[in-house]
């Protein structure tokens, strides 16, 4: 029996797995101590939980426990990384690389970086959605100090070659930023064989609870340091102060061991669907894969499908499924999705895309219901749809002369 | 955003979706809007030549839902108006009928748009000026 609603927007936020939820509670009654109250047992037994997790966290990463710093989420952290390097290596340089698909904290931290005088190179990804190695190595100057590129892109799933721009980065001694909020917990990511020196990531993306998320930053080879953004009372080591969640970084080191543990078999059964899915939406005629089919996230697929509008086609089953589109219609700015354009998509492309983001809790039964749904209401709205039936009479629609707003 | 019940009826059971032939004398064609917007509406209407009352009216839409409701709605009420009384049509009728919150009157301003494009169309082809009208401002 199916249940509805169906979620497949898992690049938005996932559910708790259960067994986070039954590590966490006891840290919100009984084990409530501060994690920084030395002198009693609450507050050792609240510093071990935050150990604990700690070493989970690092080692789902392969890093060290003392490289991990705990933060509100990966928002917090992406500002941490951009704007801790800026200012603490000020004497070296004030160049910034990163691209123009990257996630709004990272773009907006950087445009932030702008207004204080820094200076940020936006390298443009090709149409598959990856960066091209040899504009990153000619963007390189004198003064760079951090080249800021995302592990995995949200929207269309795609993963960046960290292995080499790494290199790169490592020959001219500049430290290598990655968000890699979609892409740990889902695909291996270590940041030793990726050469990663600062990382940013979020518990609420892998199964565990929101408001907590981490920074990885890098002790040895090169030692990393980062000026603190929030002063306080000195917590993870000086450069994140406040109060530890501790319920939440409970949640997070579960739901890392977890991810551990089940990353392969969960890759195998989730990338299964999903490629059960995309085949089954690109036998539709005029859709369109969005990204790159080899290099990316096993749980994602993002498909256009042409001459119908991506928010009217939601609201076809989005009573009963769950997804997100590209399209302007869903966003106050009414402007489409950015990641796509730059992609080299038509807005009218853009408009017309749909983000199906798959997950530990999905079935199959979910599966051919989503293709059934979603394949009757492209059918039903090309339809109504005045272009499709331009289309369809073959009349070039680039000879219209369209009333632009 | 949840959508009014309104625009989920429109939605689920649009009226009036088609194409008239738009080579015939008394059928008026308006095209408004573009896929790069997002919405685009091609309103149509069939007037009765003796009487002149629009009798028959018929849109297709690319677009969410409230421009599919905006022109499902239009096209309702075109049905045994005159031509005059179609130009009268304002697209904030639309806004309250369908309960469109702010992010979504544009939809009901294509609308308008659309209906003043159809009649336009039917008037210079029977030989009468086209009416002018102020541009509309959409964010």
């Amino acid at each position: 029996m199916l249940k509805f609603p169906i979620y497949l927007d898992h690049n938005a936020t996932t559910p708790c797995d259960p067994r986070v939820v039954e590590a966490m509670i006891p840290y919100f009654t009984n084990n409530f101590g501060n994690a920084a109250s030395r002198n009693h047992p609450f507050g050792w037994q609240a510093e071990e939980a935050v150990d604990n997790a700690r070493e989970k966290v690092a080692t789902l990463i392969g890093a060290d426990p003392k490289e991990i710093i705990f933060t509100s989420g990966a928002t917090e952290a992406d500002n941490l990384a951009i704007k801790g390097v800026f200012e603490m290596y000020a004497s070296k340089g004030n160049h910034i690389i990163t691209c123009n698909i990257e996630h709004k904290a990272v773009l907006d931290t950087c445009k932030h970086i702008e207004k204080e005088g820094g200076e940020v190179t936006y390298l443009k990804v090709k149409d598959n959605g990856l960066i091209d190695l040899a504009e990153l190595e000619a963007a390189i100057k004198p003064t760079t100090i951090l080249i800021a590129l995302m592990y995995a892109n949200n929207e269309i799933g795609t993963i960046m070659p960290m292995k080499e721009i790494s290199a790169i980065a490592r020959k001219k001694g500049i430290l290598v930023f990655s968000d890699a909020t979609q892409a740990v917990g889902k695909v291996p990511v270590d940041v030793n064989k990726d050469g990663i020196d600062l990382m940013a990531f979020t518990a609420h993306k892998m199964y565990g609870p929101k408001g907590v998320g981490a920074l990885y930053v890098r002790r040895k080879n090169p030692r990393v340091k980062v000026t603190a953004q929030i002063d306080g009372g000195g917590h993870e080591r000086g450069m994140r102060s406040g109060t530890l969640n501790v319920p939440g970084i409970v949640g997070f080191g579960k739901a890392c061991e977890i991810c551990r543990e089940e990353m392969e078999a969960e890759t195998a059964r989730v990338s299964k669907l999903r490629d059960k899915l995309e085949n089954a939406l690109l036998r539709i005629e005029e859709s369109y894969l969005n990204g790159d089919k080899e290099h990316r996230l096993p749980h994602v697929t993002n498909i256009s499908f042409k001459y119908v509008e991506g928010e009217g086609l939601m609201m076809g089953f989005n009573k009963e499924i769950a997804v997100s589109s590209g399209s302007a219609c869903t966003s106050a700015s009414l402007e489409p999705s950015y990641v796509l354009k730059a992609l080299g998509l038509g807005d009218d492309l853009a408009h017309s895309s749909l983000r199906f983001g798959l997950g530990r809790f999905t079935t199959e039964d979910q599966i051919d219901y989503t293709i059934e749904q979603v394949t009757t209401t492209v059918n039903k709205l090309r339809e109504m749809s005045p272009l499709w039936e331009m289309y369809k009479e073959g009349i070039d629609m680039n000879n219209i002369e369209w009333a632009h707003h | 955003m949840a959508y009014s019940e309104k625009v989920l009826g429109h939605y689920t059971n649009p009226q009036n979706v088609g194409t008239l032939d738009k080579s015939k004398q008394n059928v008026g064609t308006g095209l408004v809007g573009a896929p790069e917007c997002g919405d685009v509406m091609r309103l149509q209407i069939e007037v009765d030549e003796a009487t002149g009352t629009i009798k028959d009216a018929k849109f297709k839409t690319f677009g969410c839902g409230s421009a599919i409701a905006s022109s499902s709605l239009a096209t309702e009420w075109l049905k045994g108006k005159t031509v005059d009384e179609a130009m009268k049509i304002d697209n904030m009728e639309i806004v309250e009928e369908l309960n469109l919150p702010p992010v979504k009157i544009h939809c009901s301003v294509l609308a308008e748009d659309a209906i003043k494009a159809a009649v336009n169309d039917y008037r210079v082809k029977n030989g009468l000026p086209a009416l002018k009208f102020e541009e509309s401002v959409v964010h």
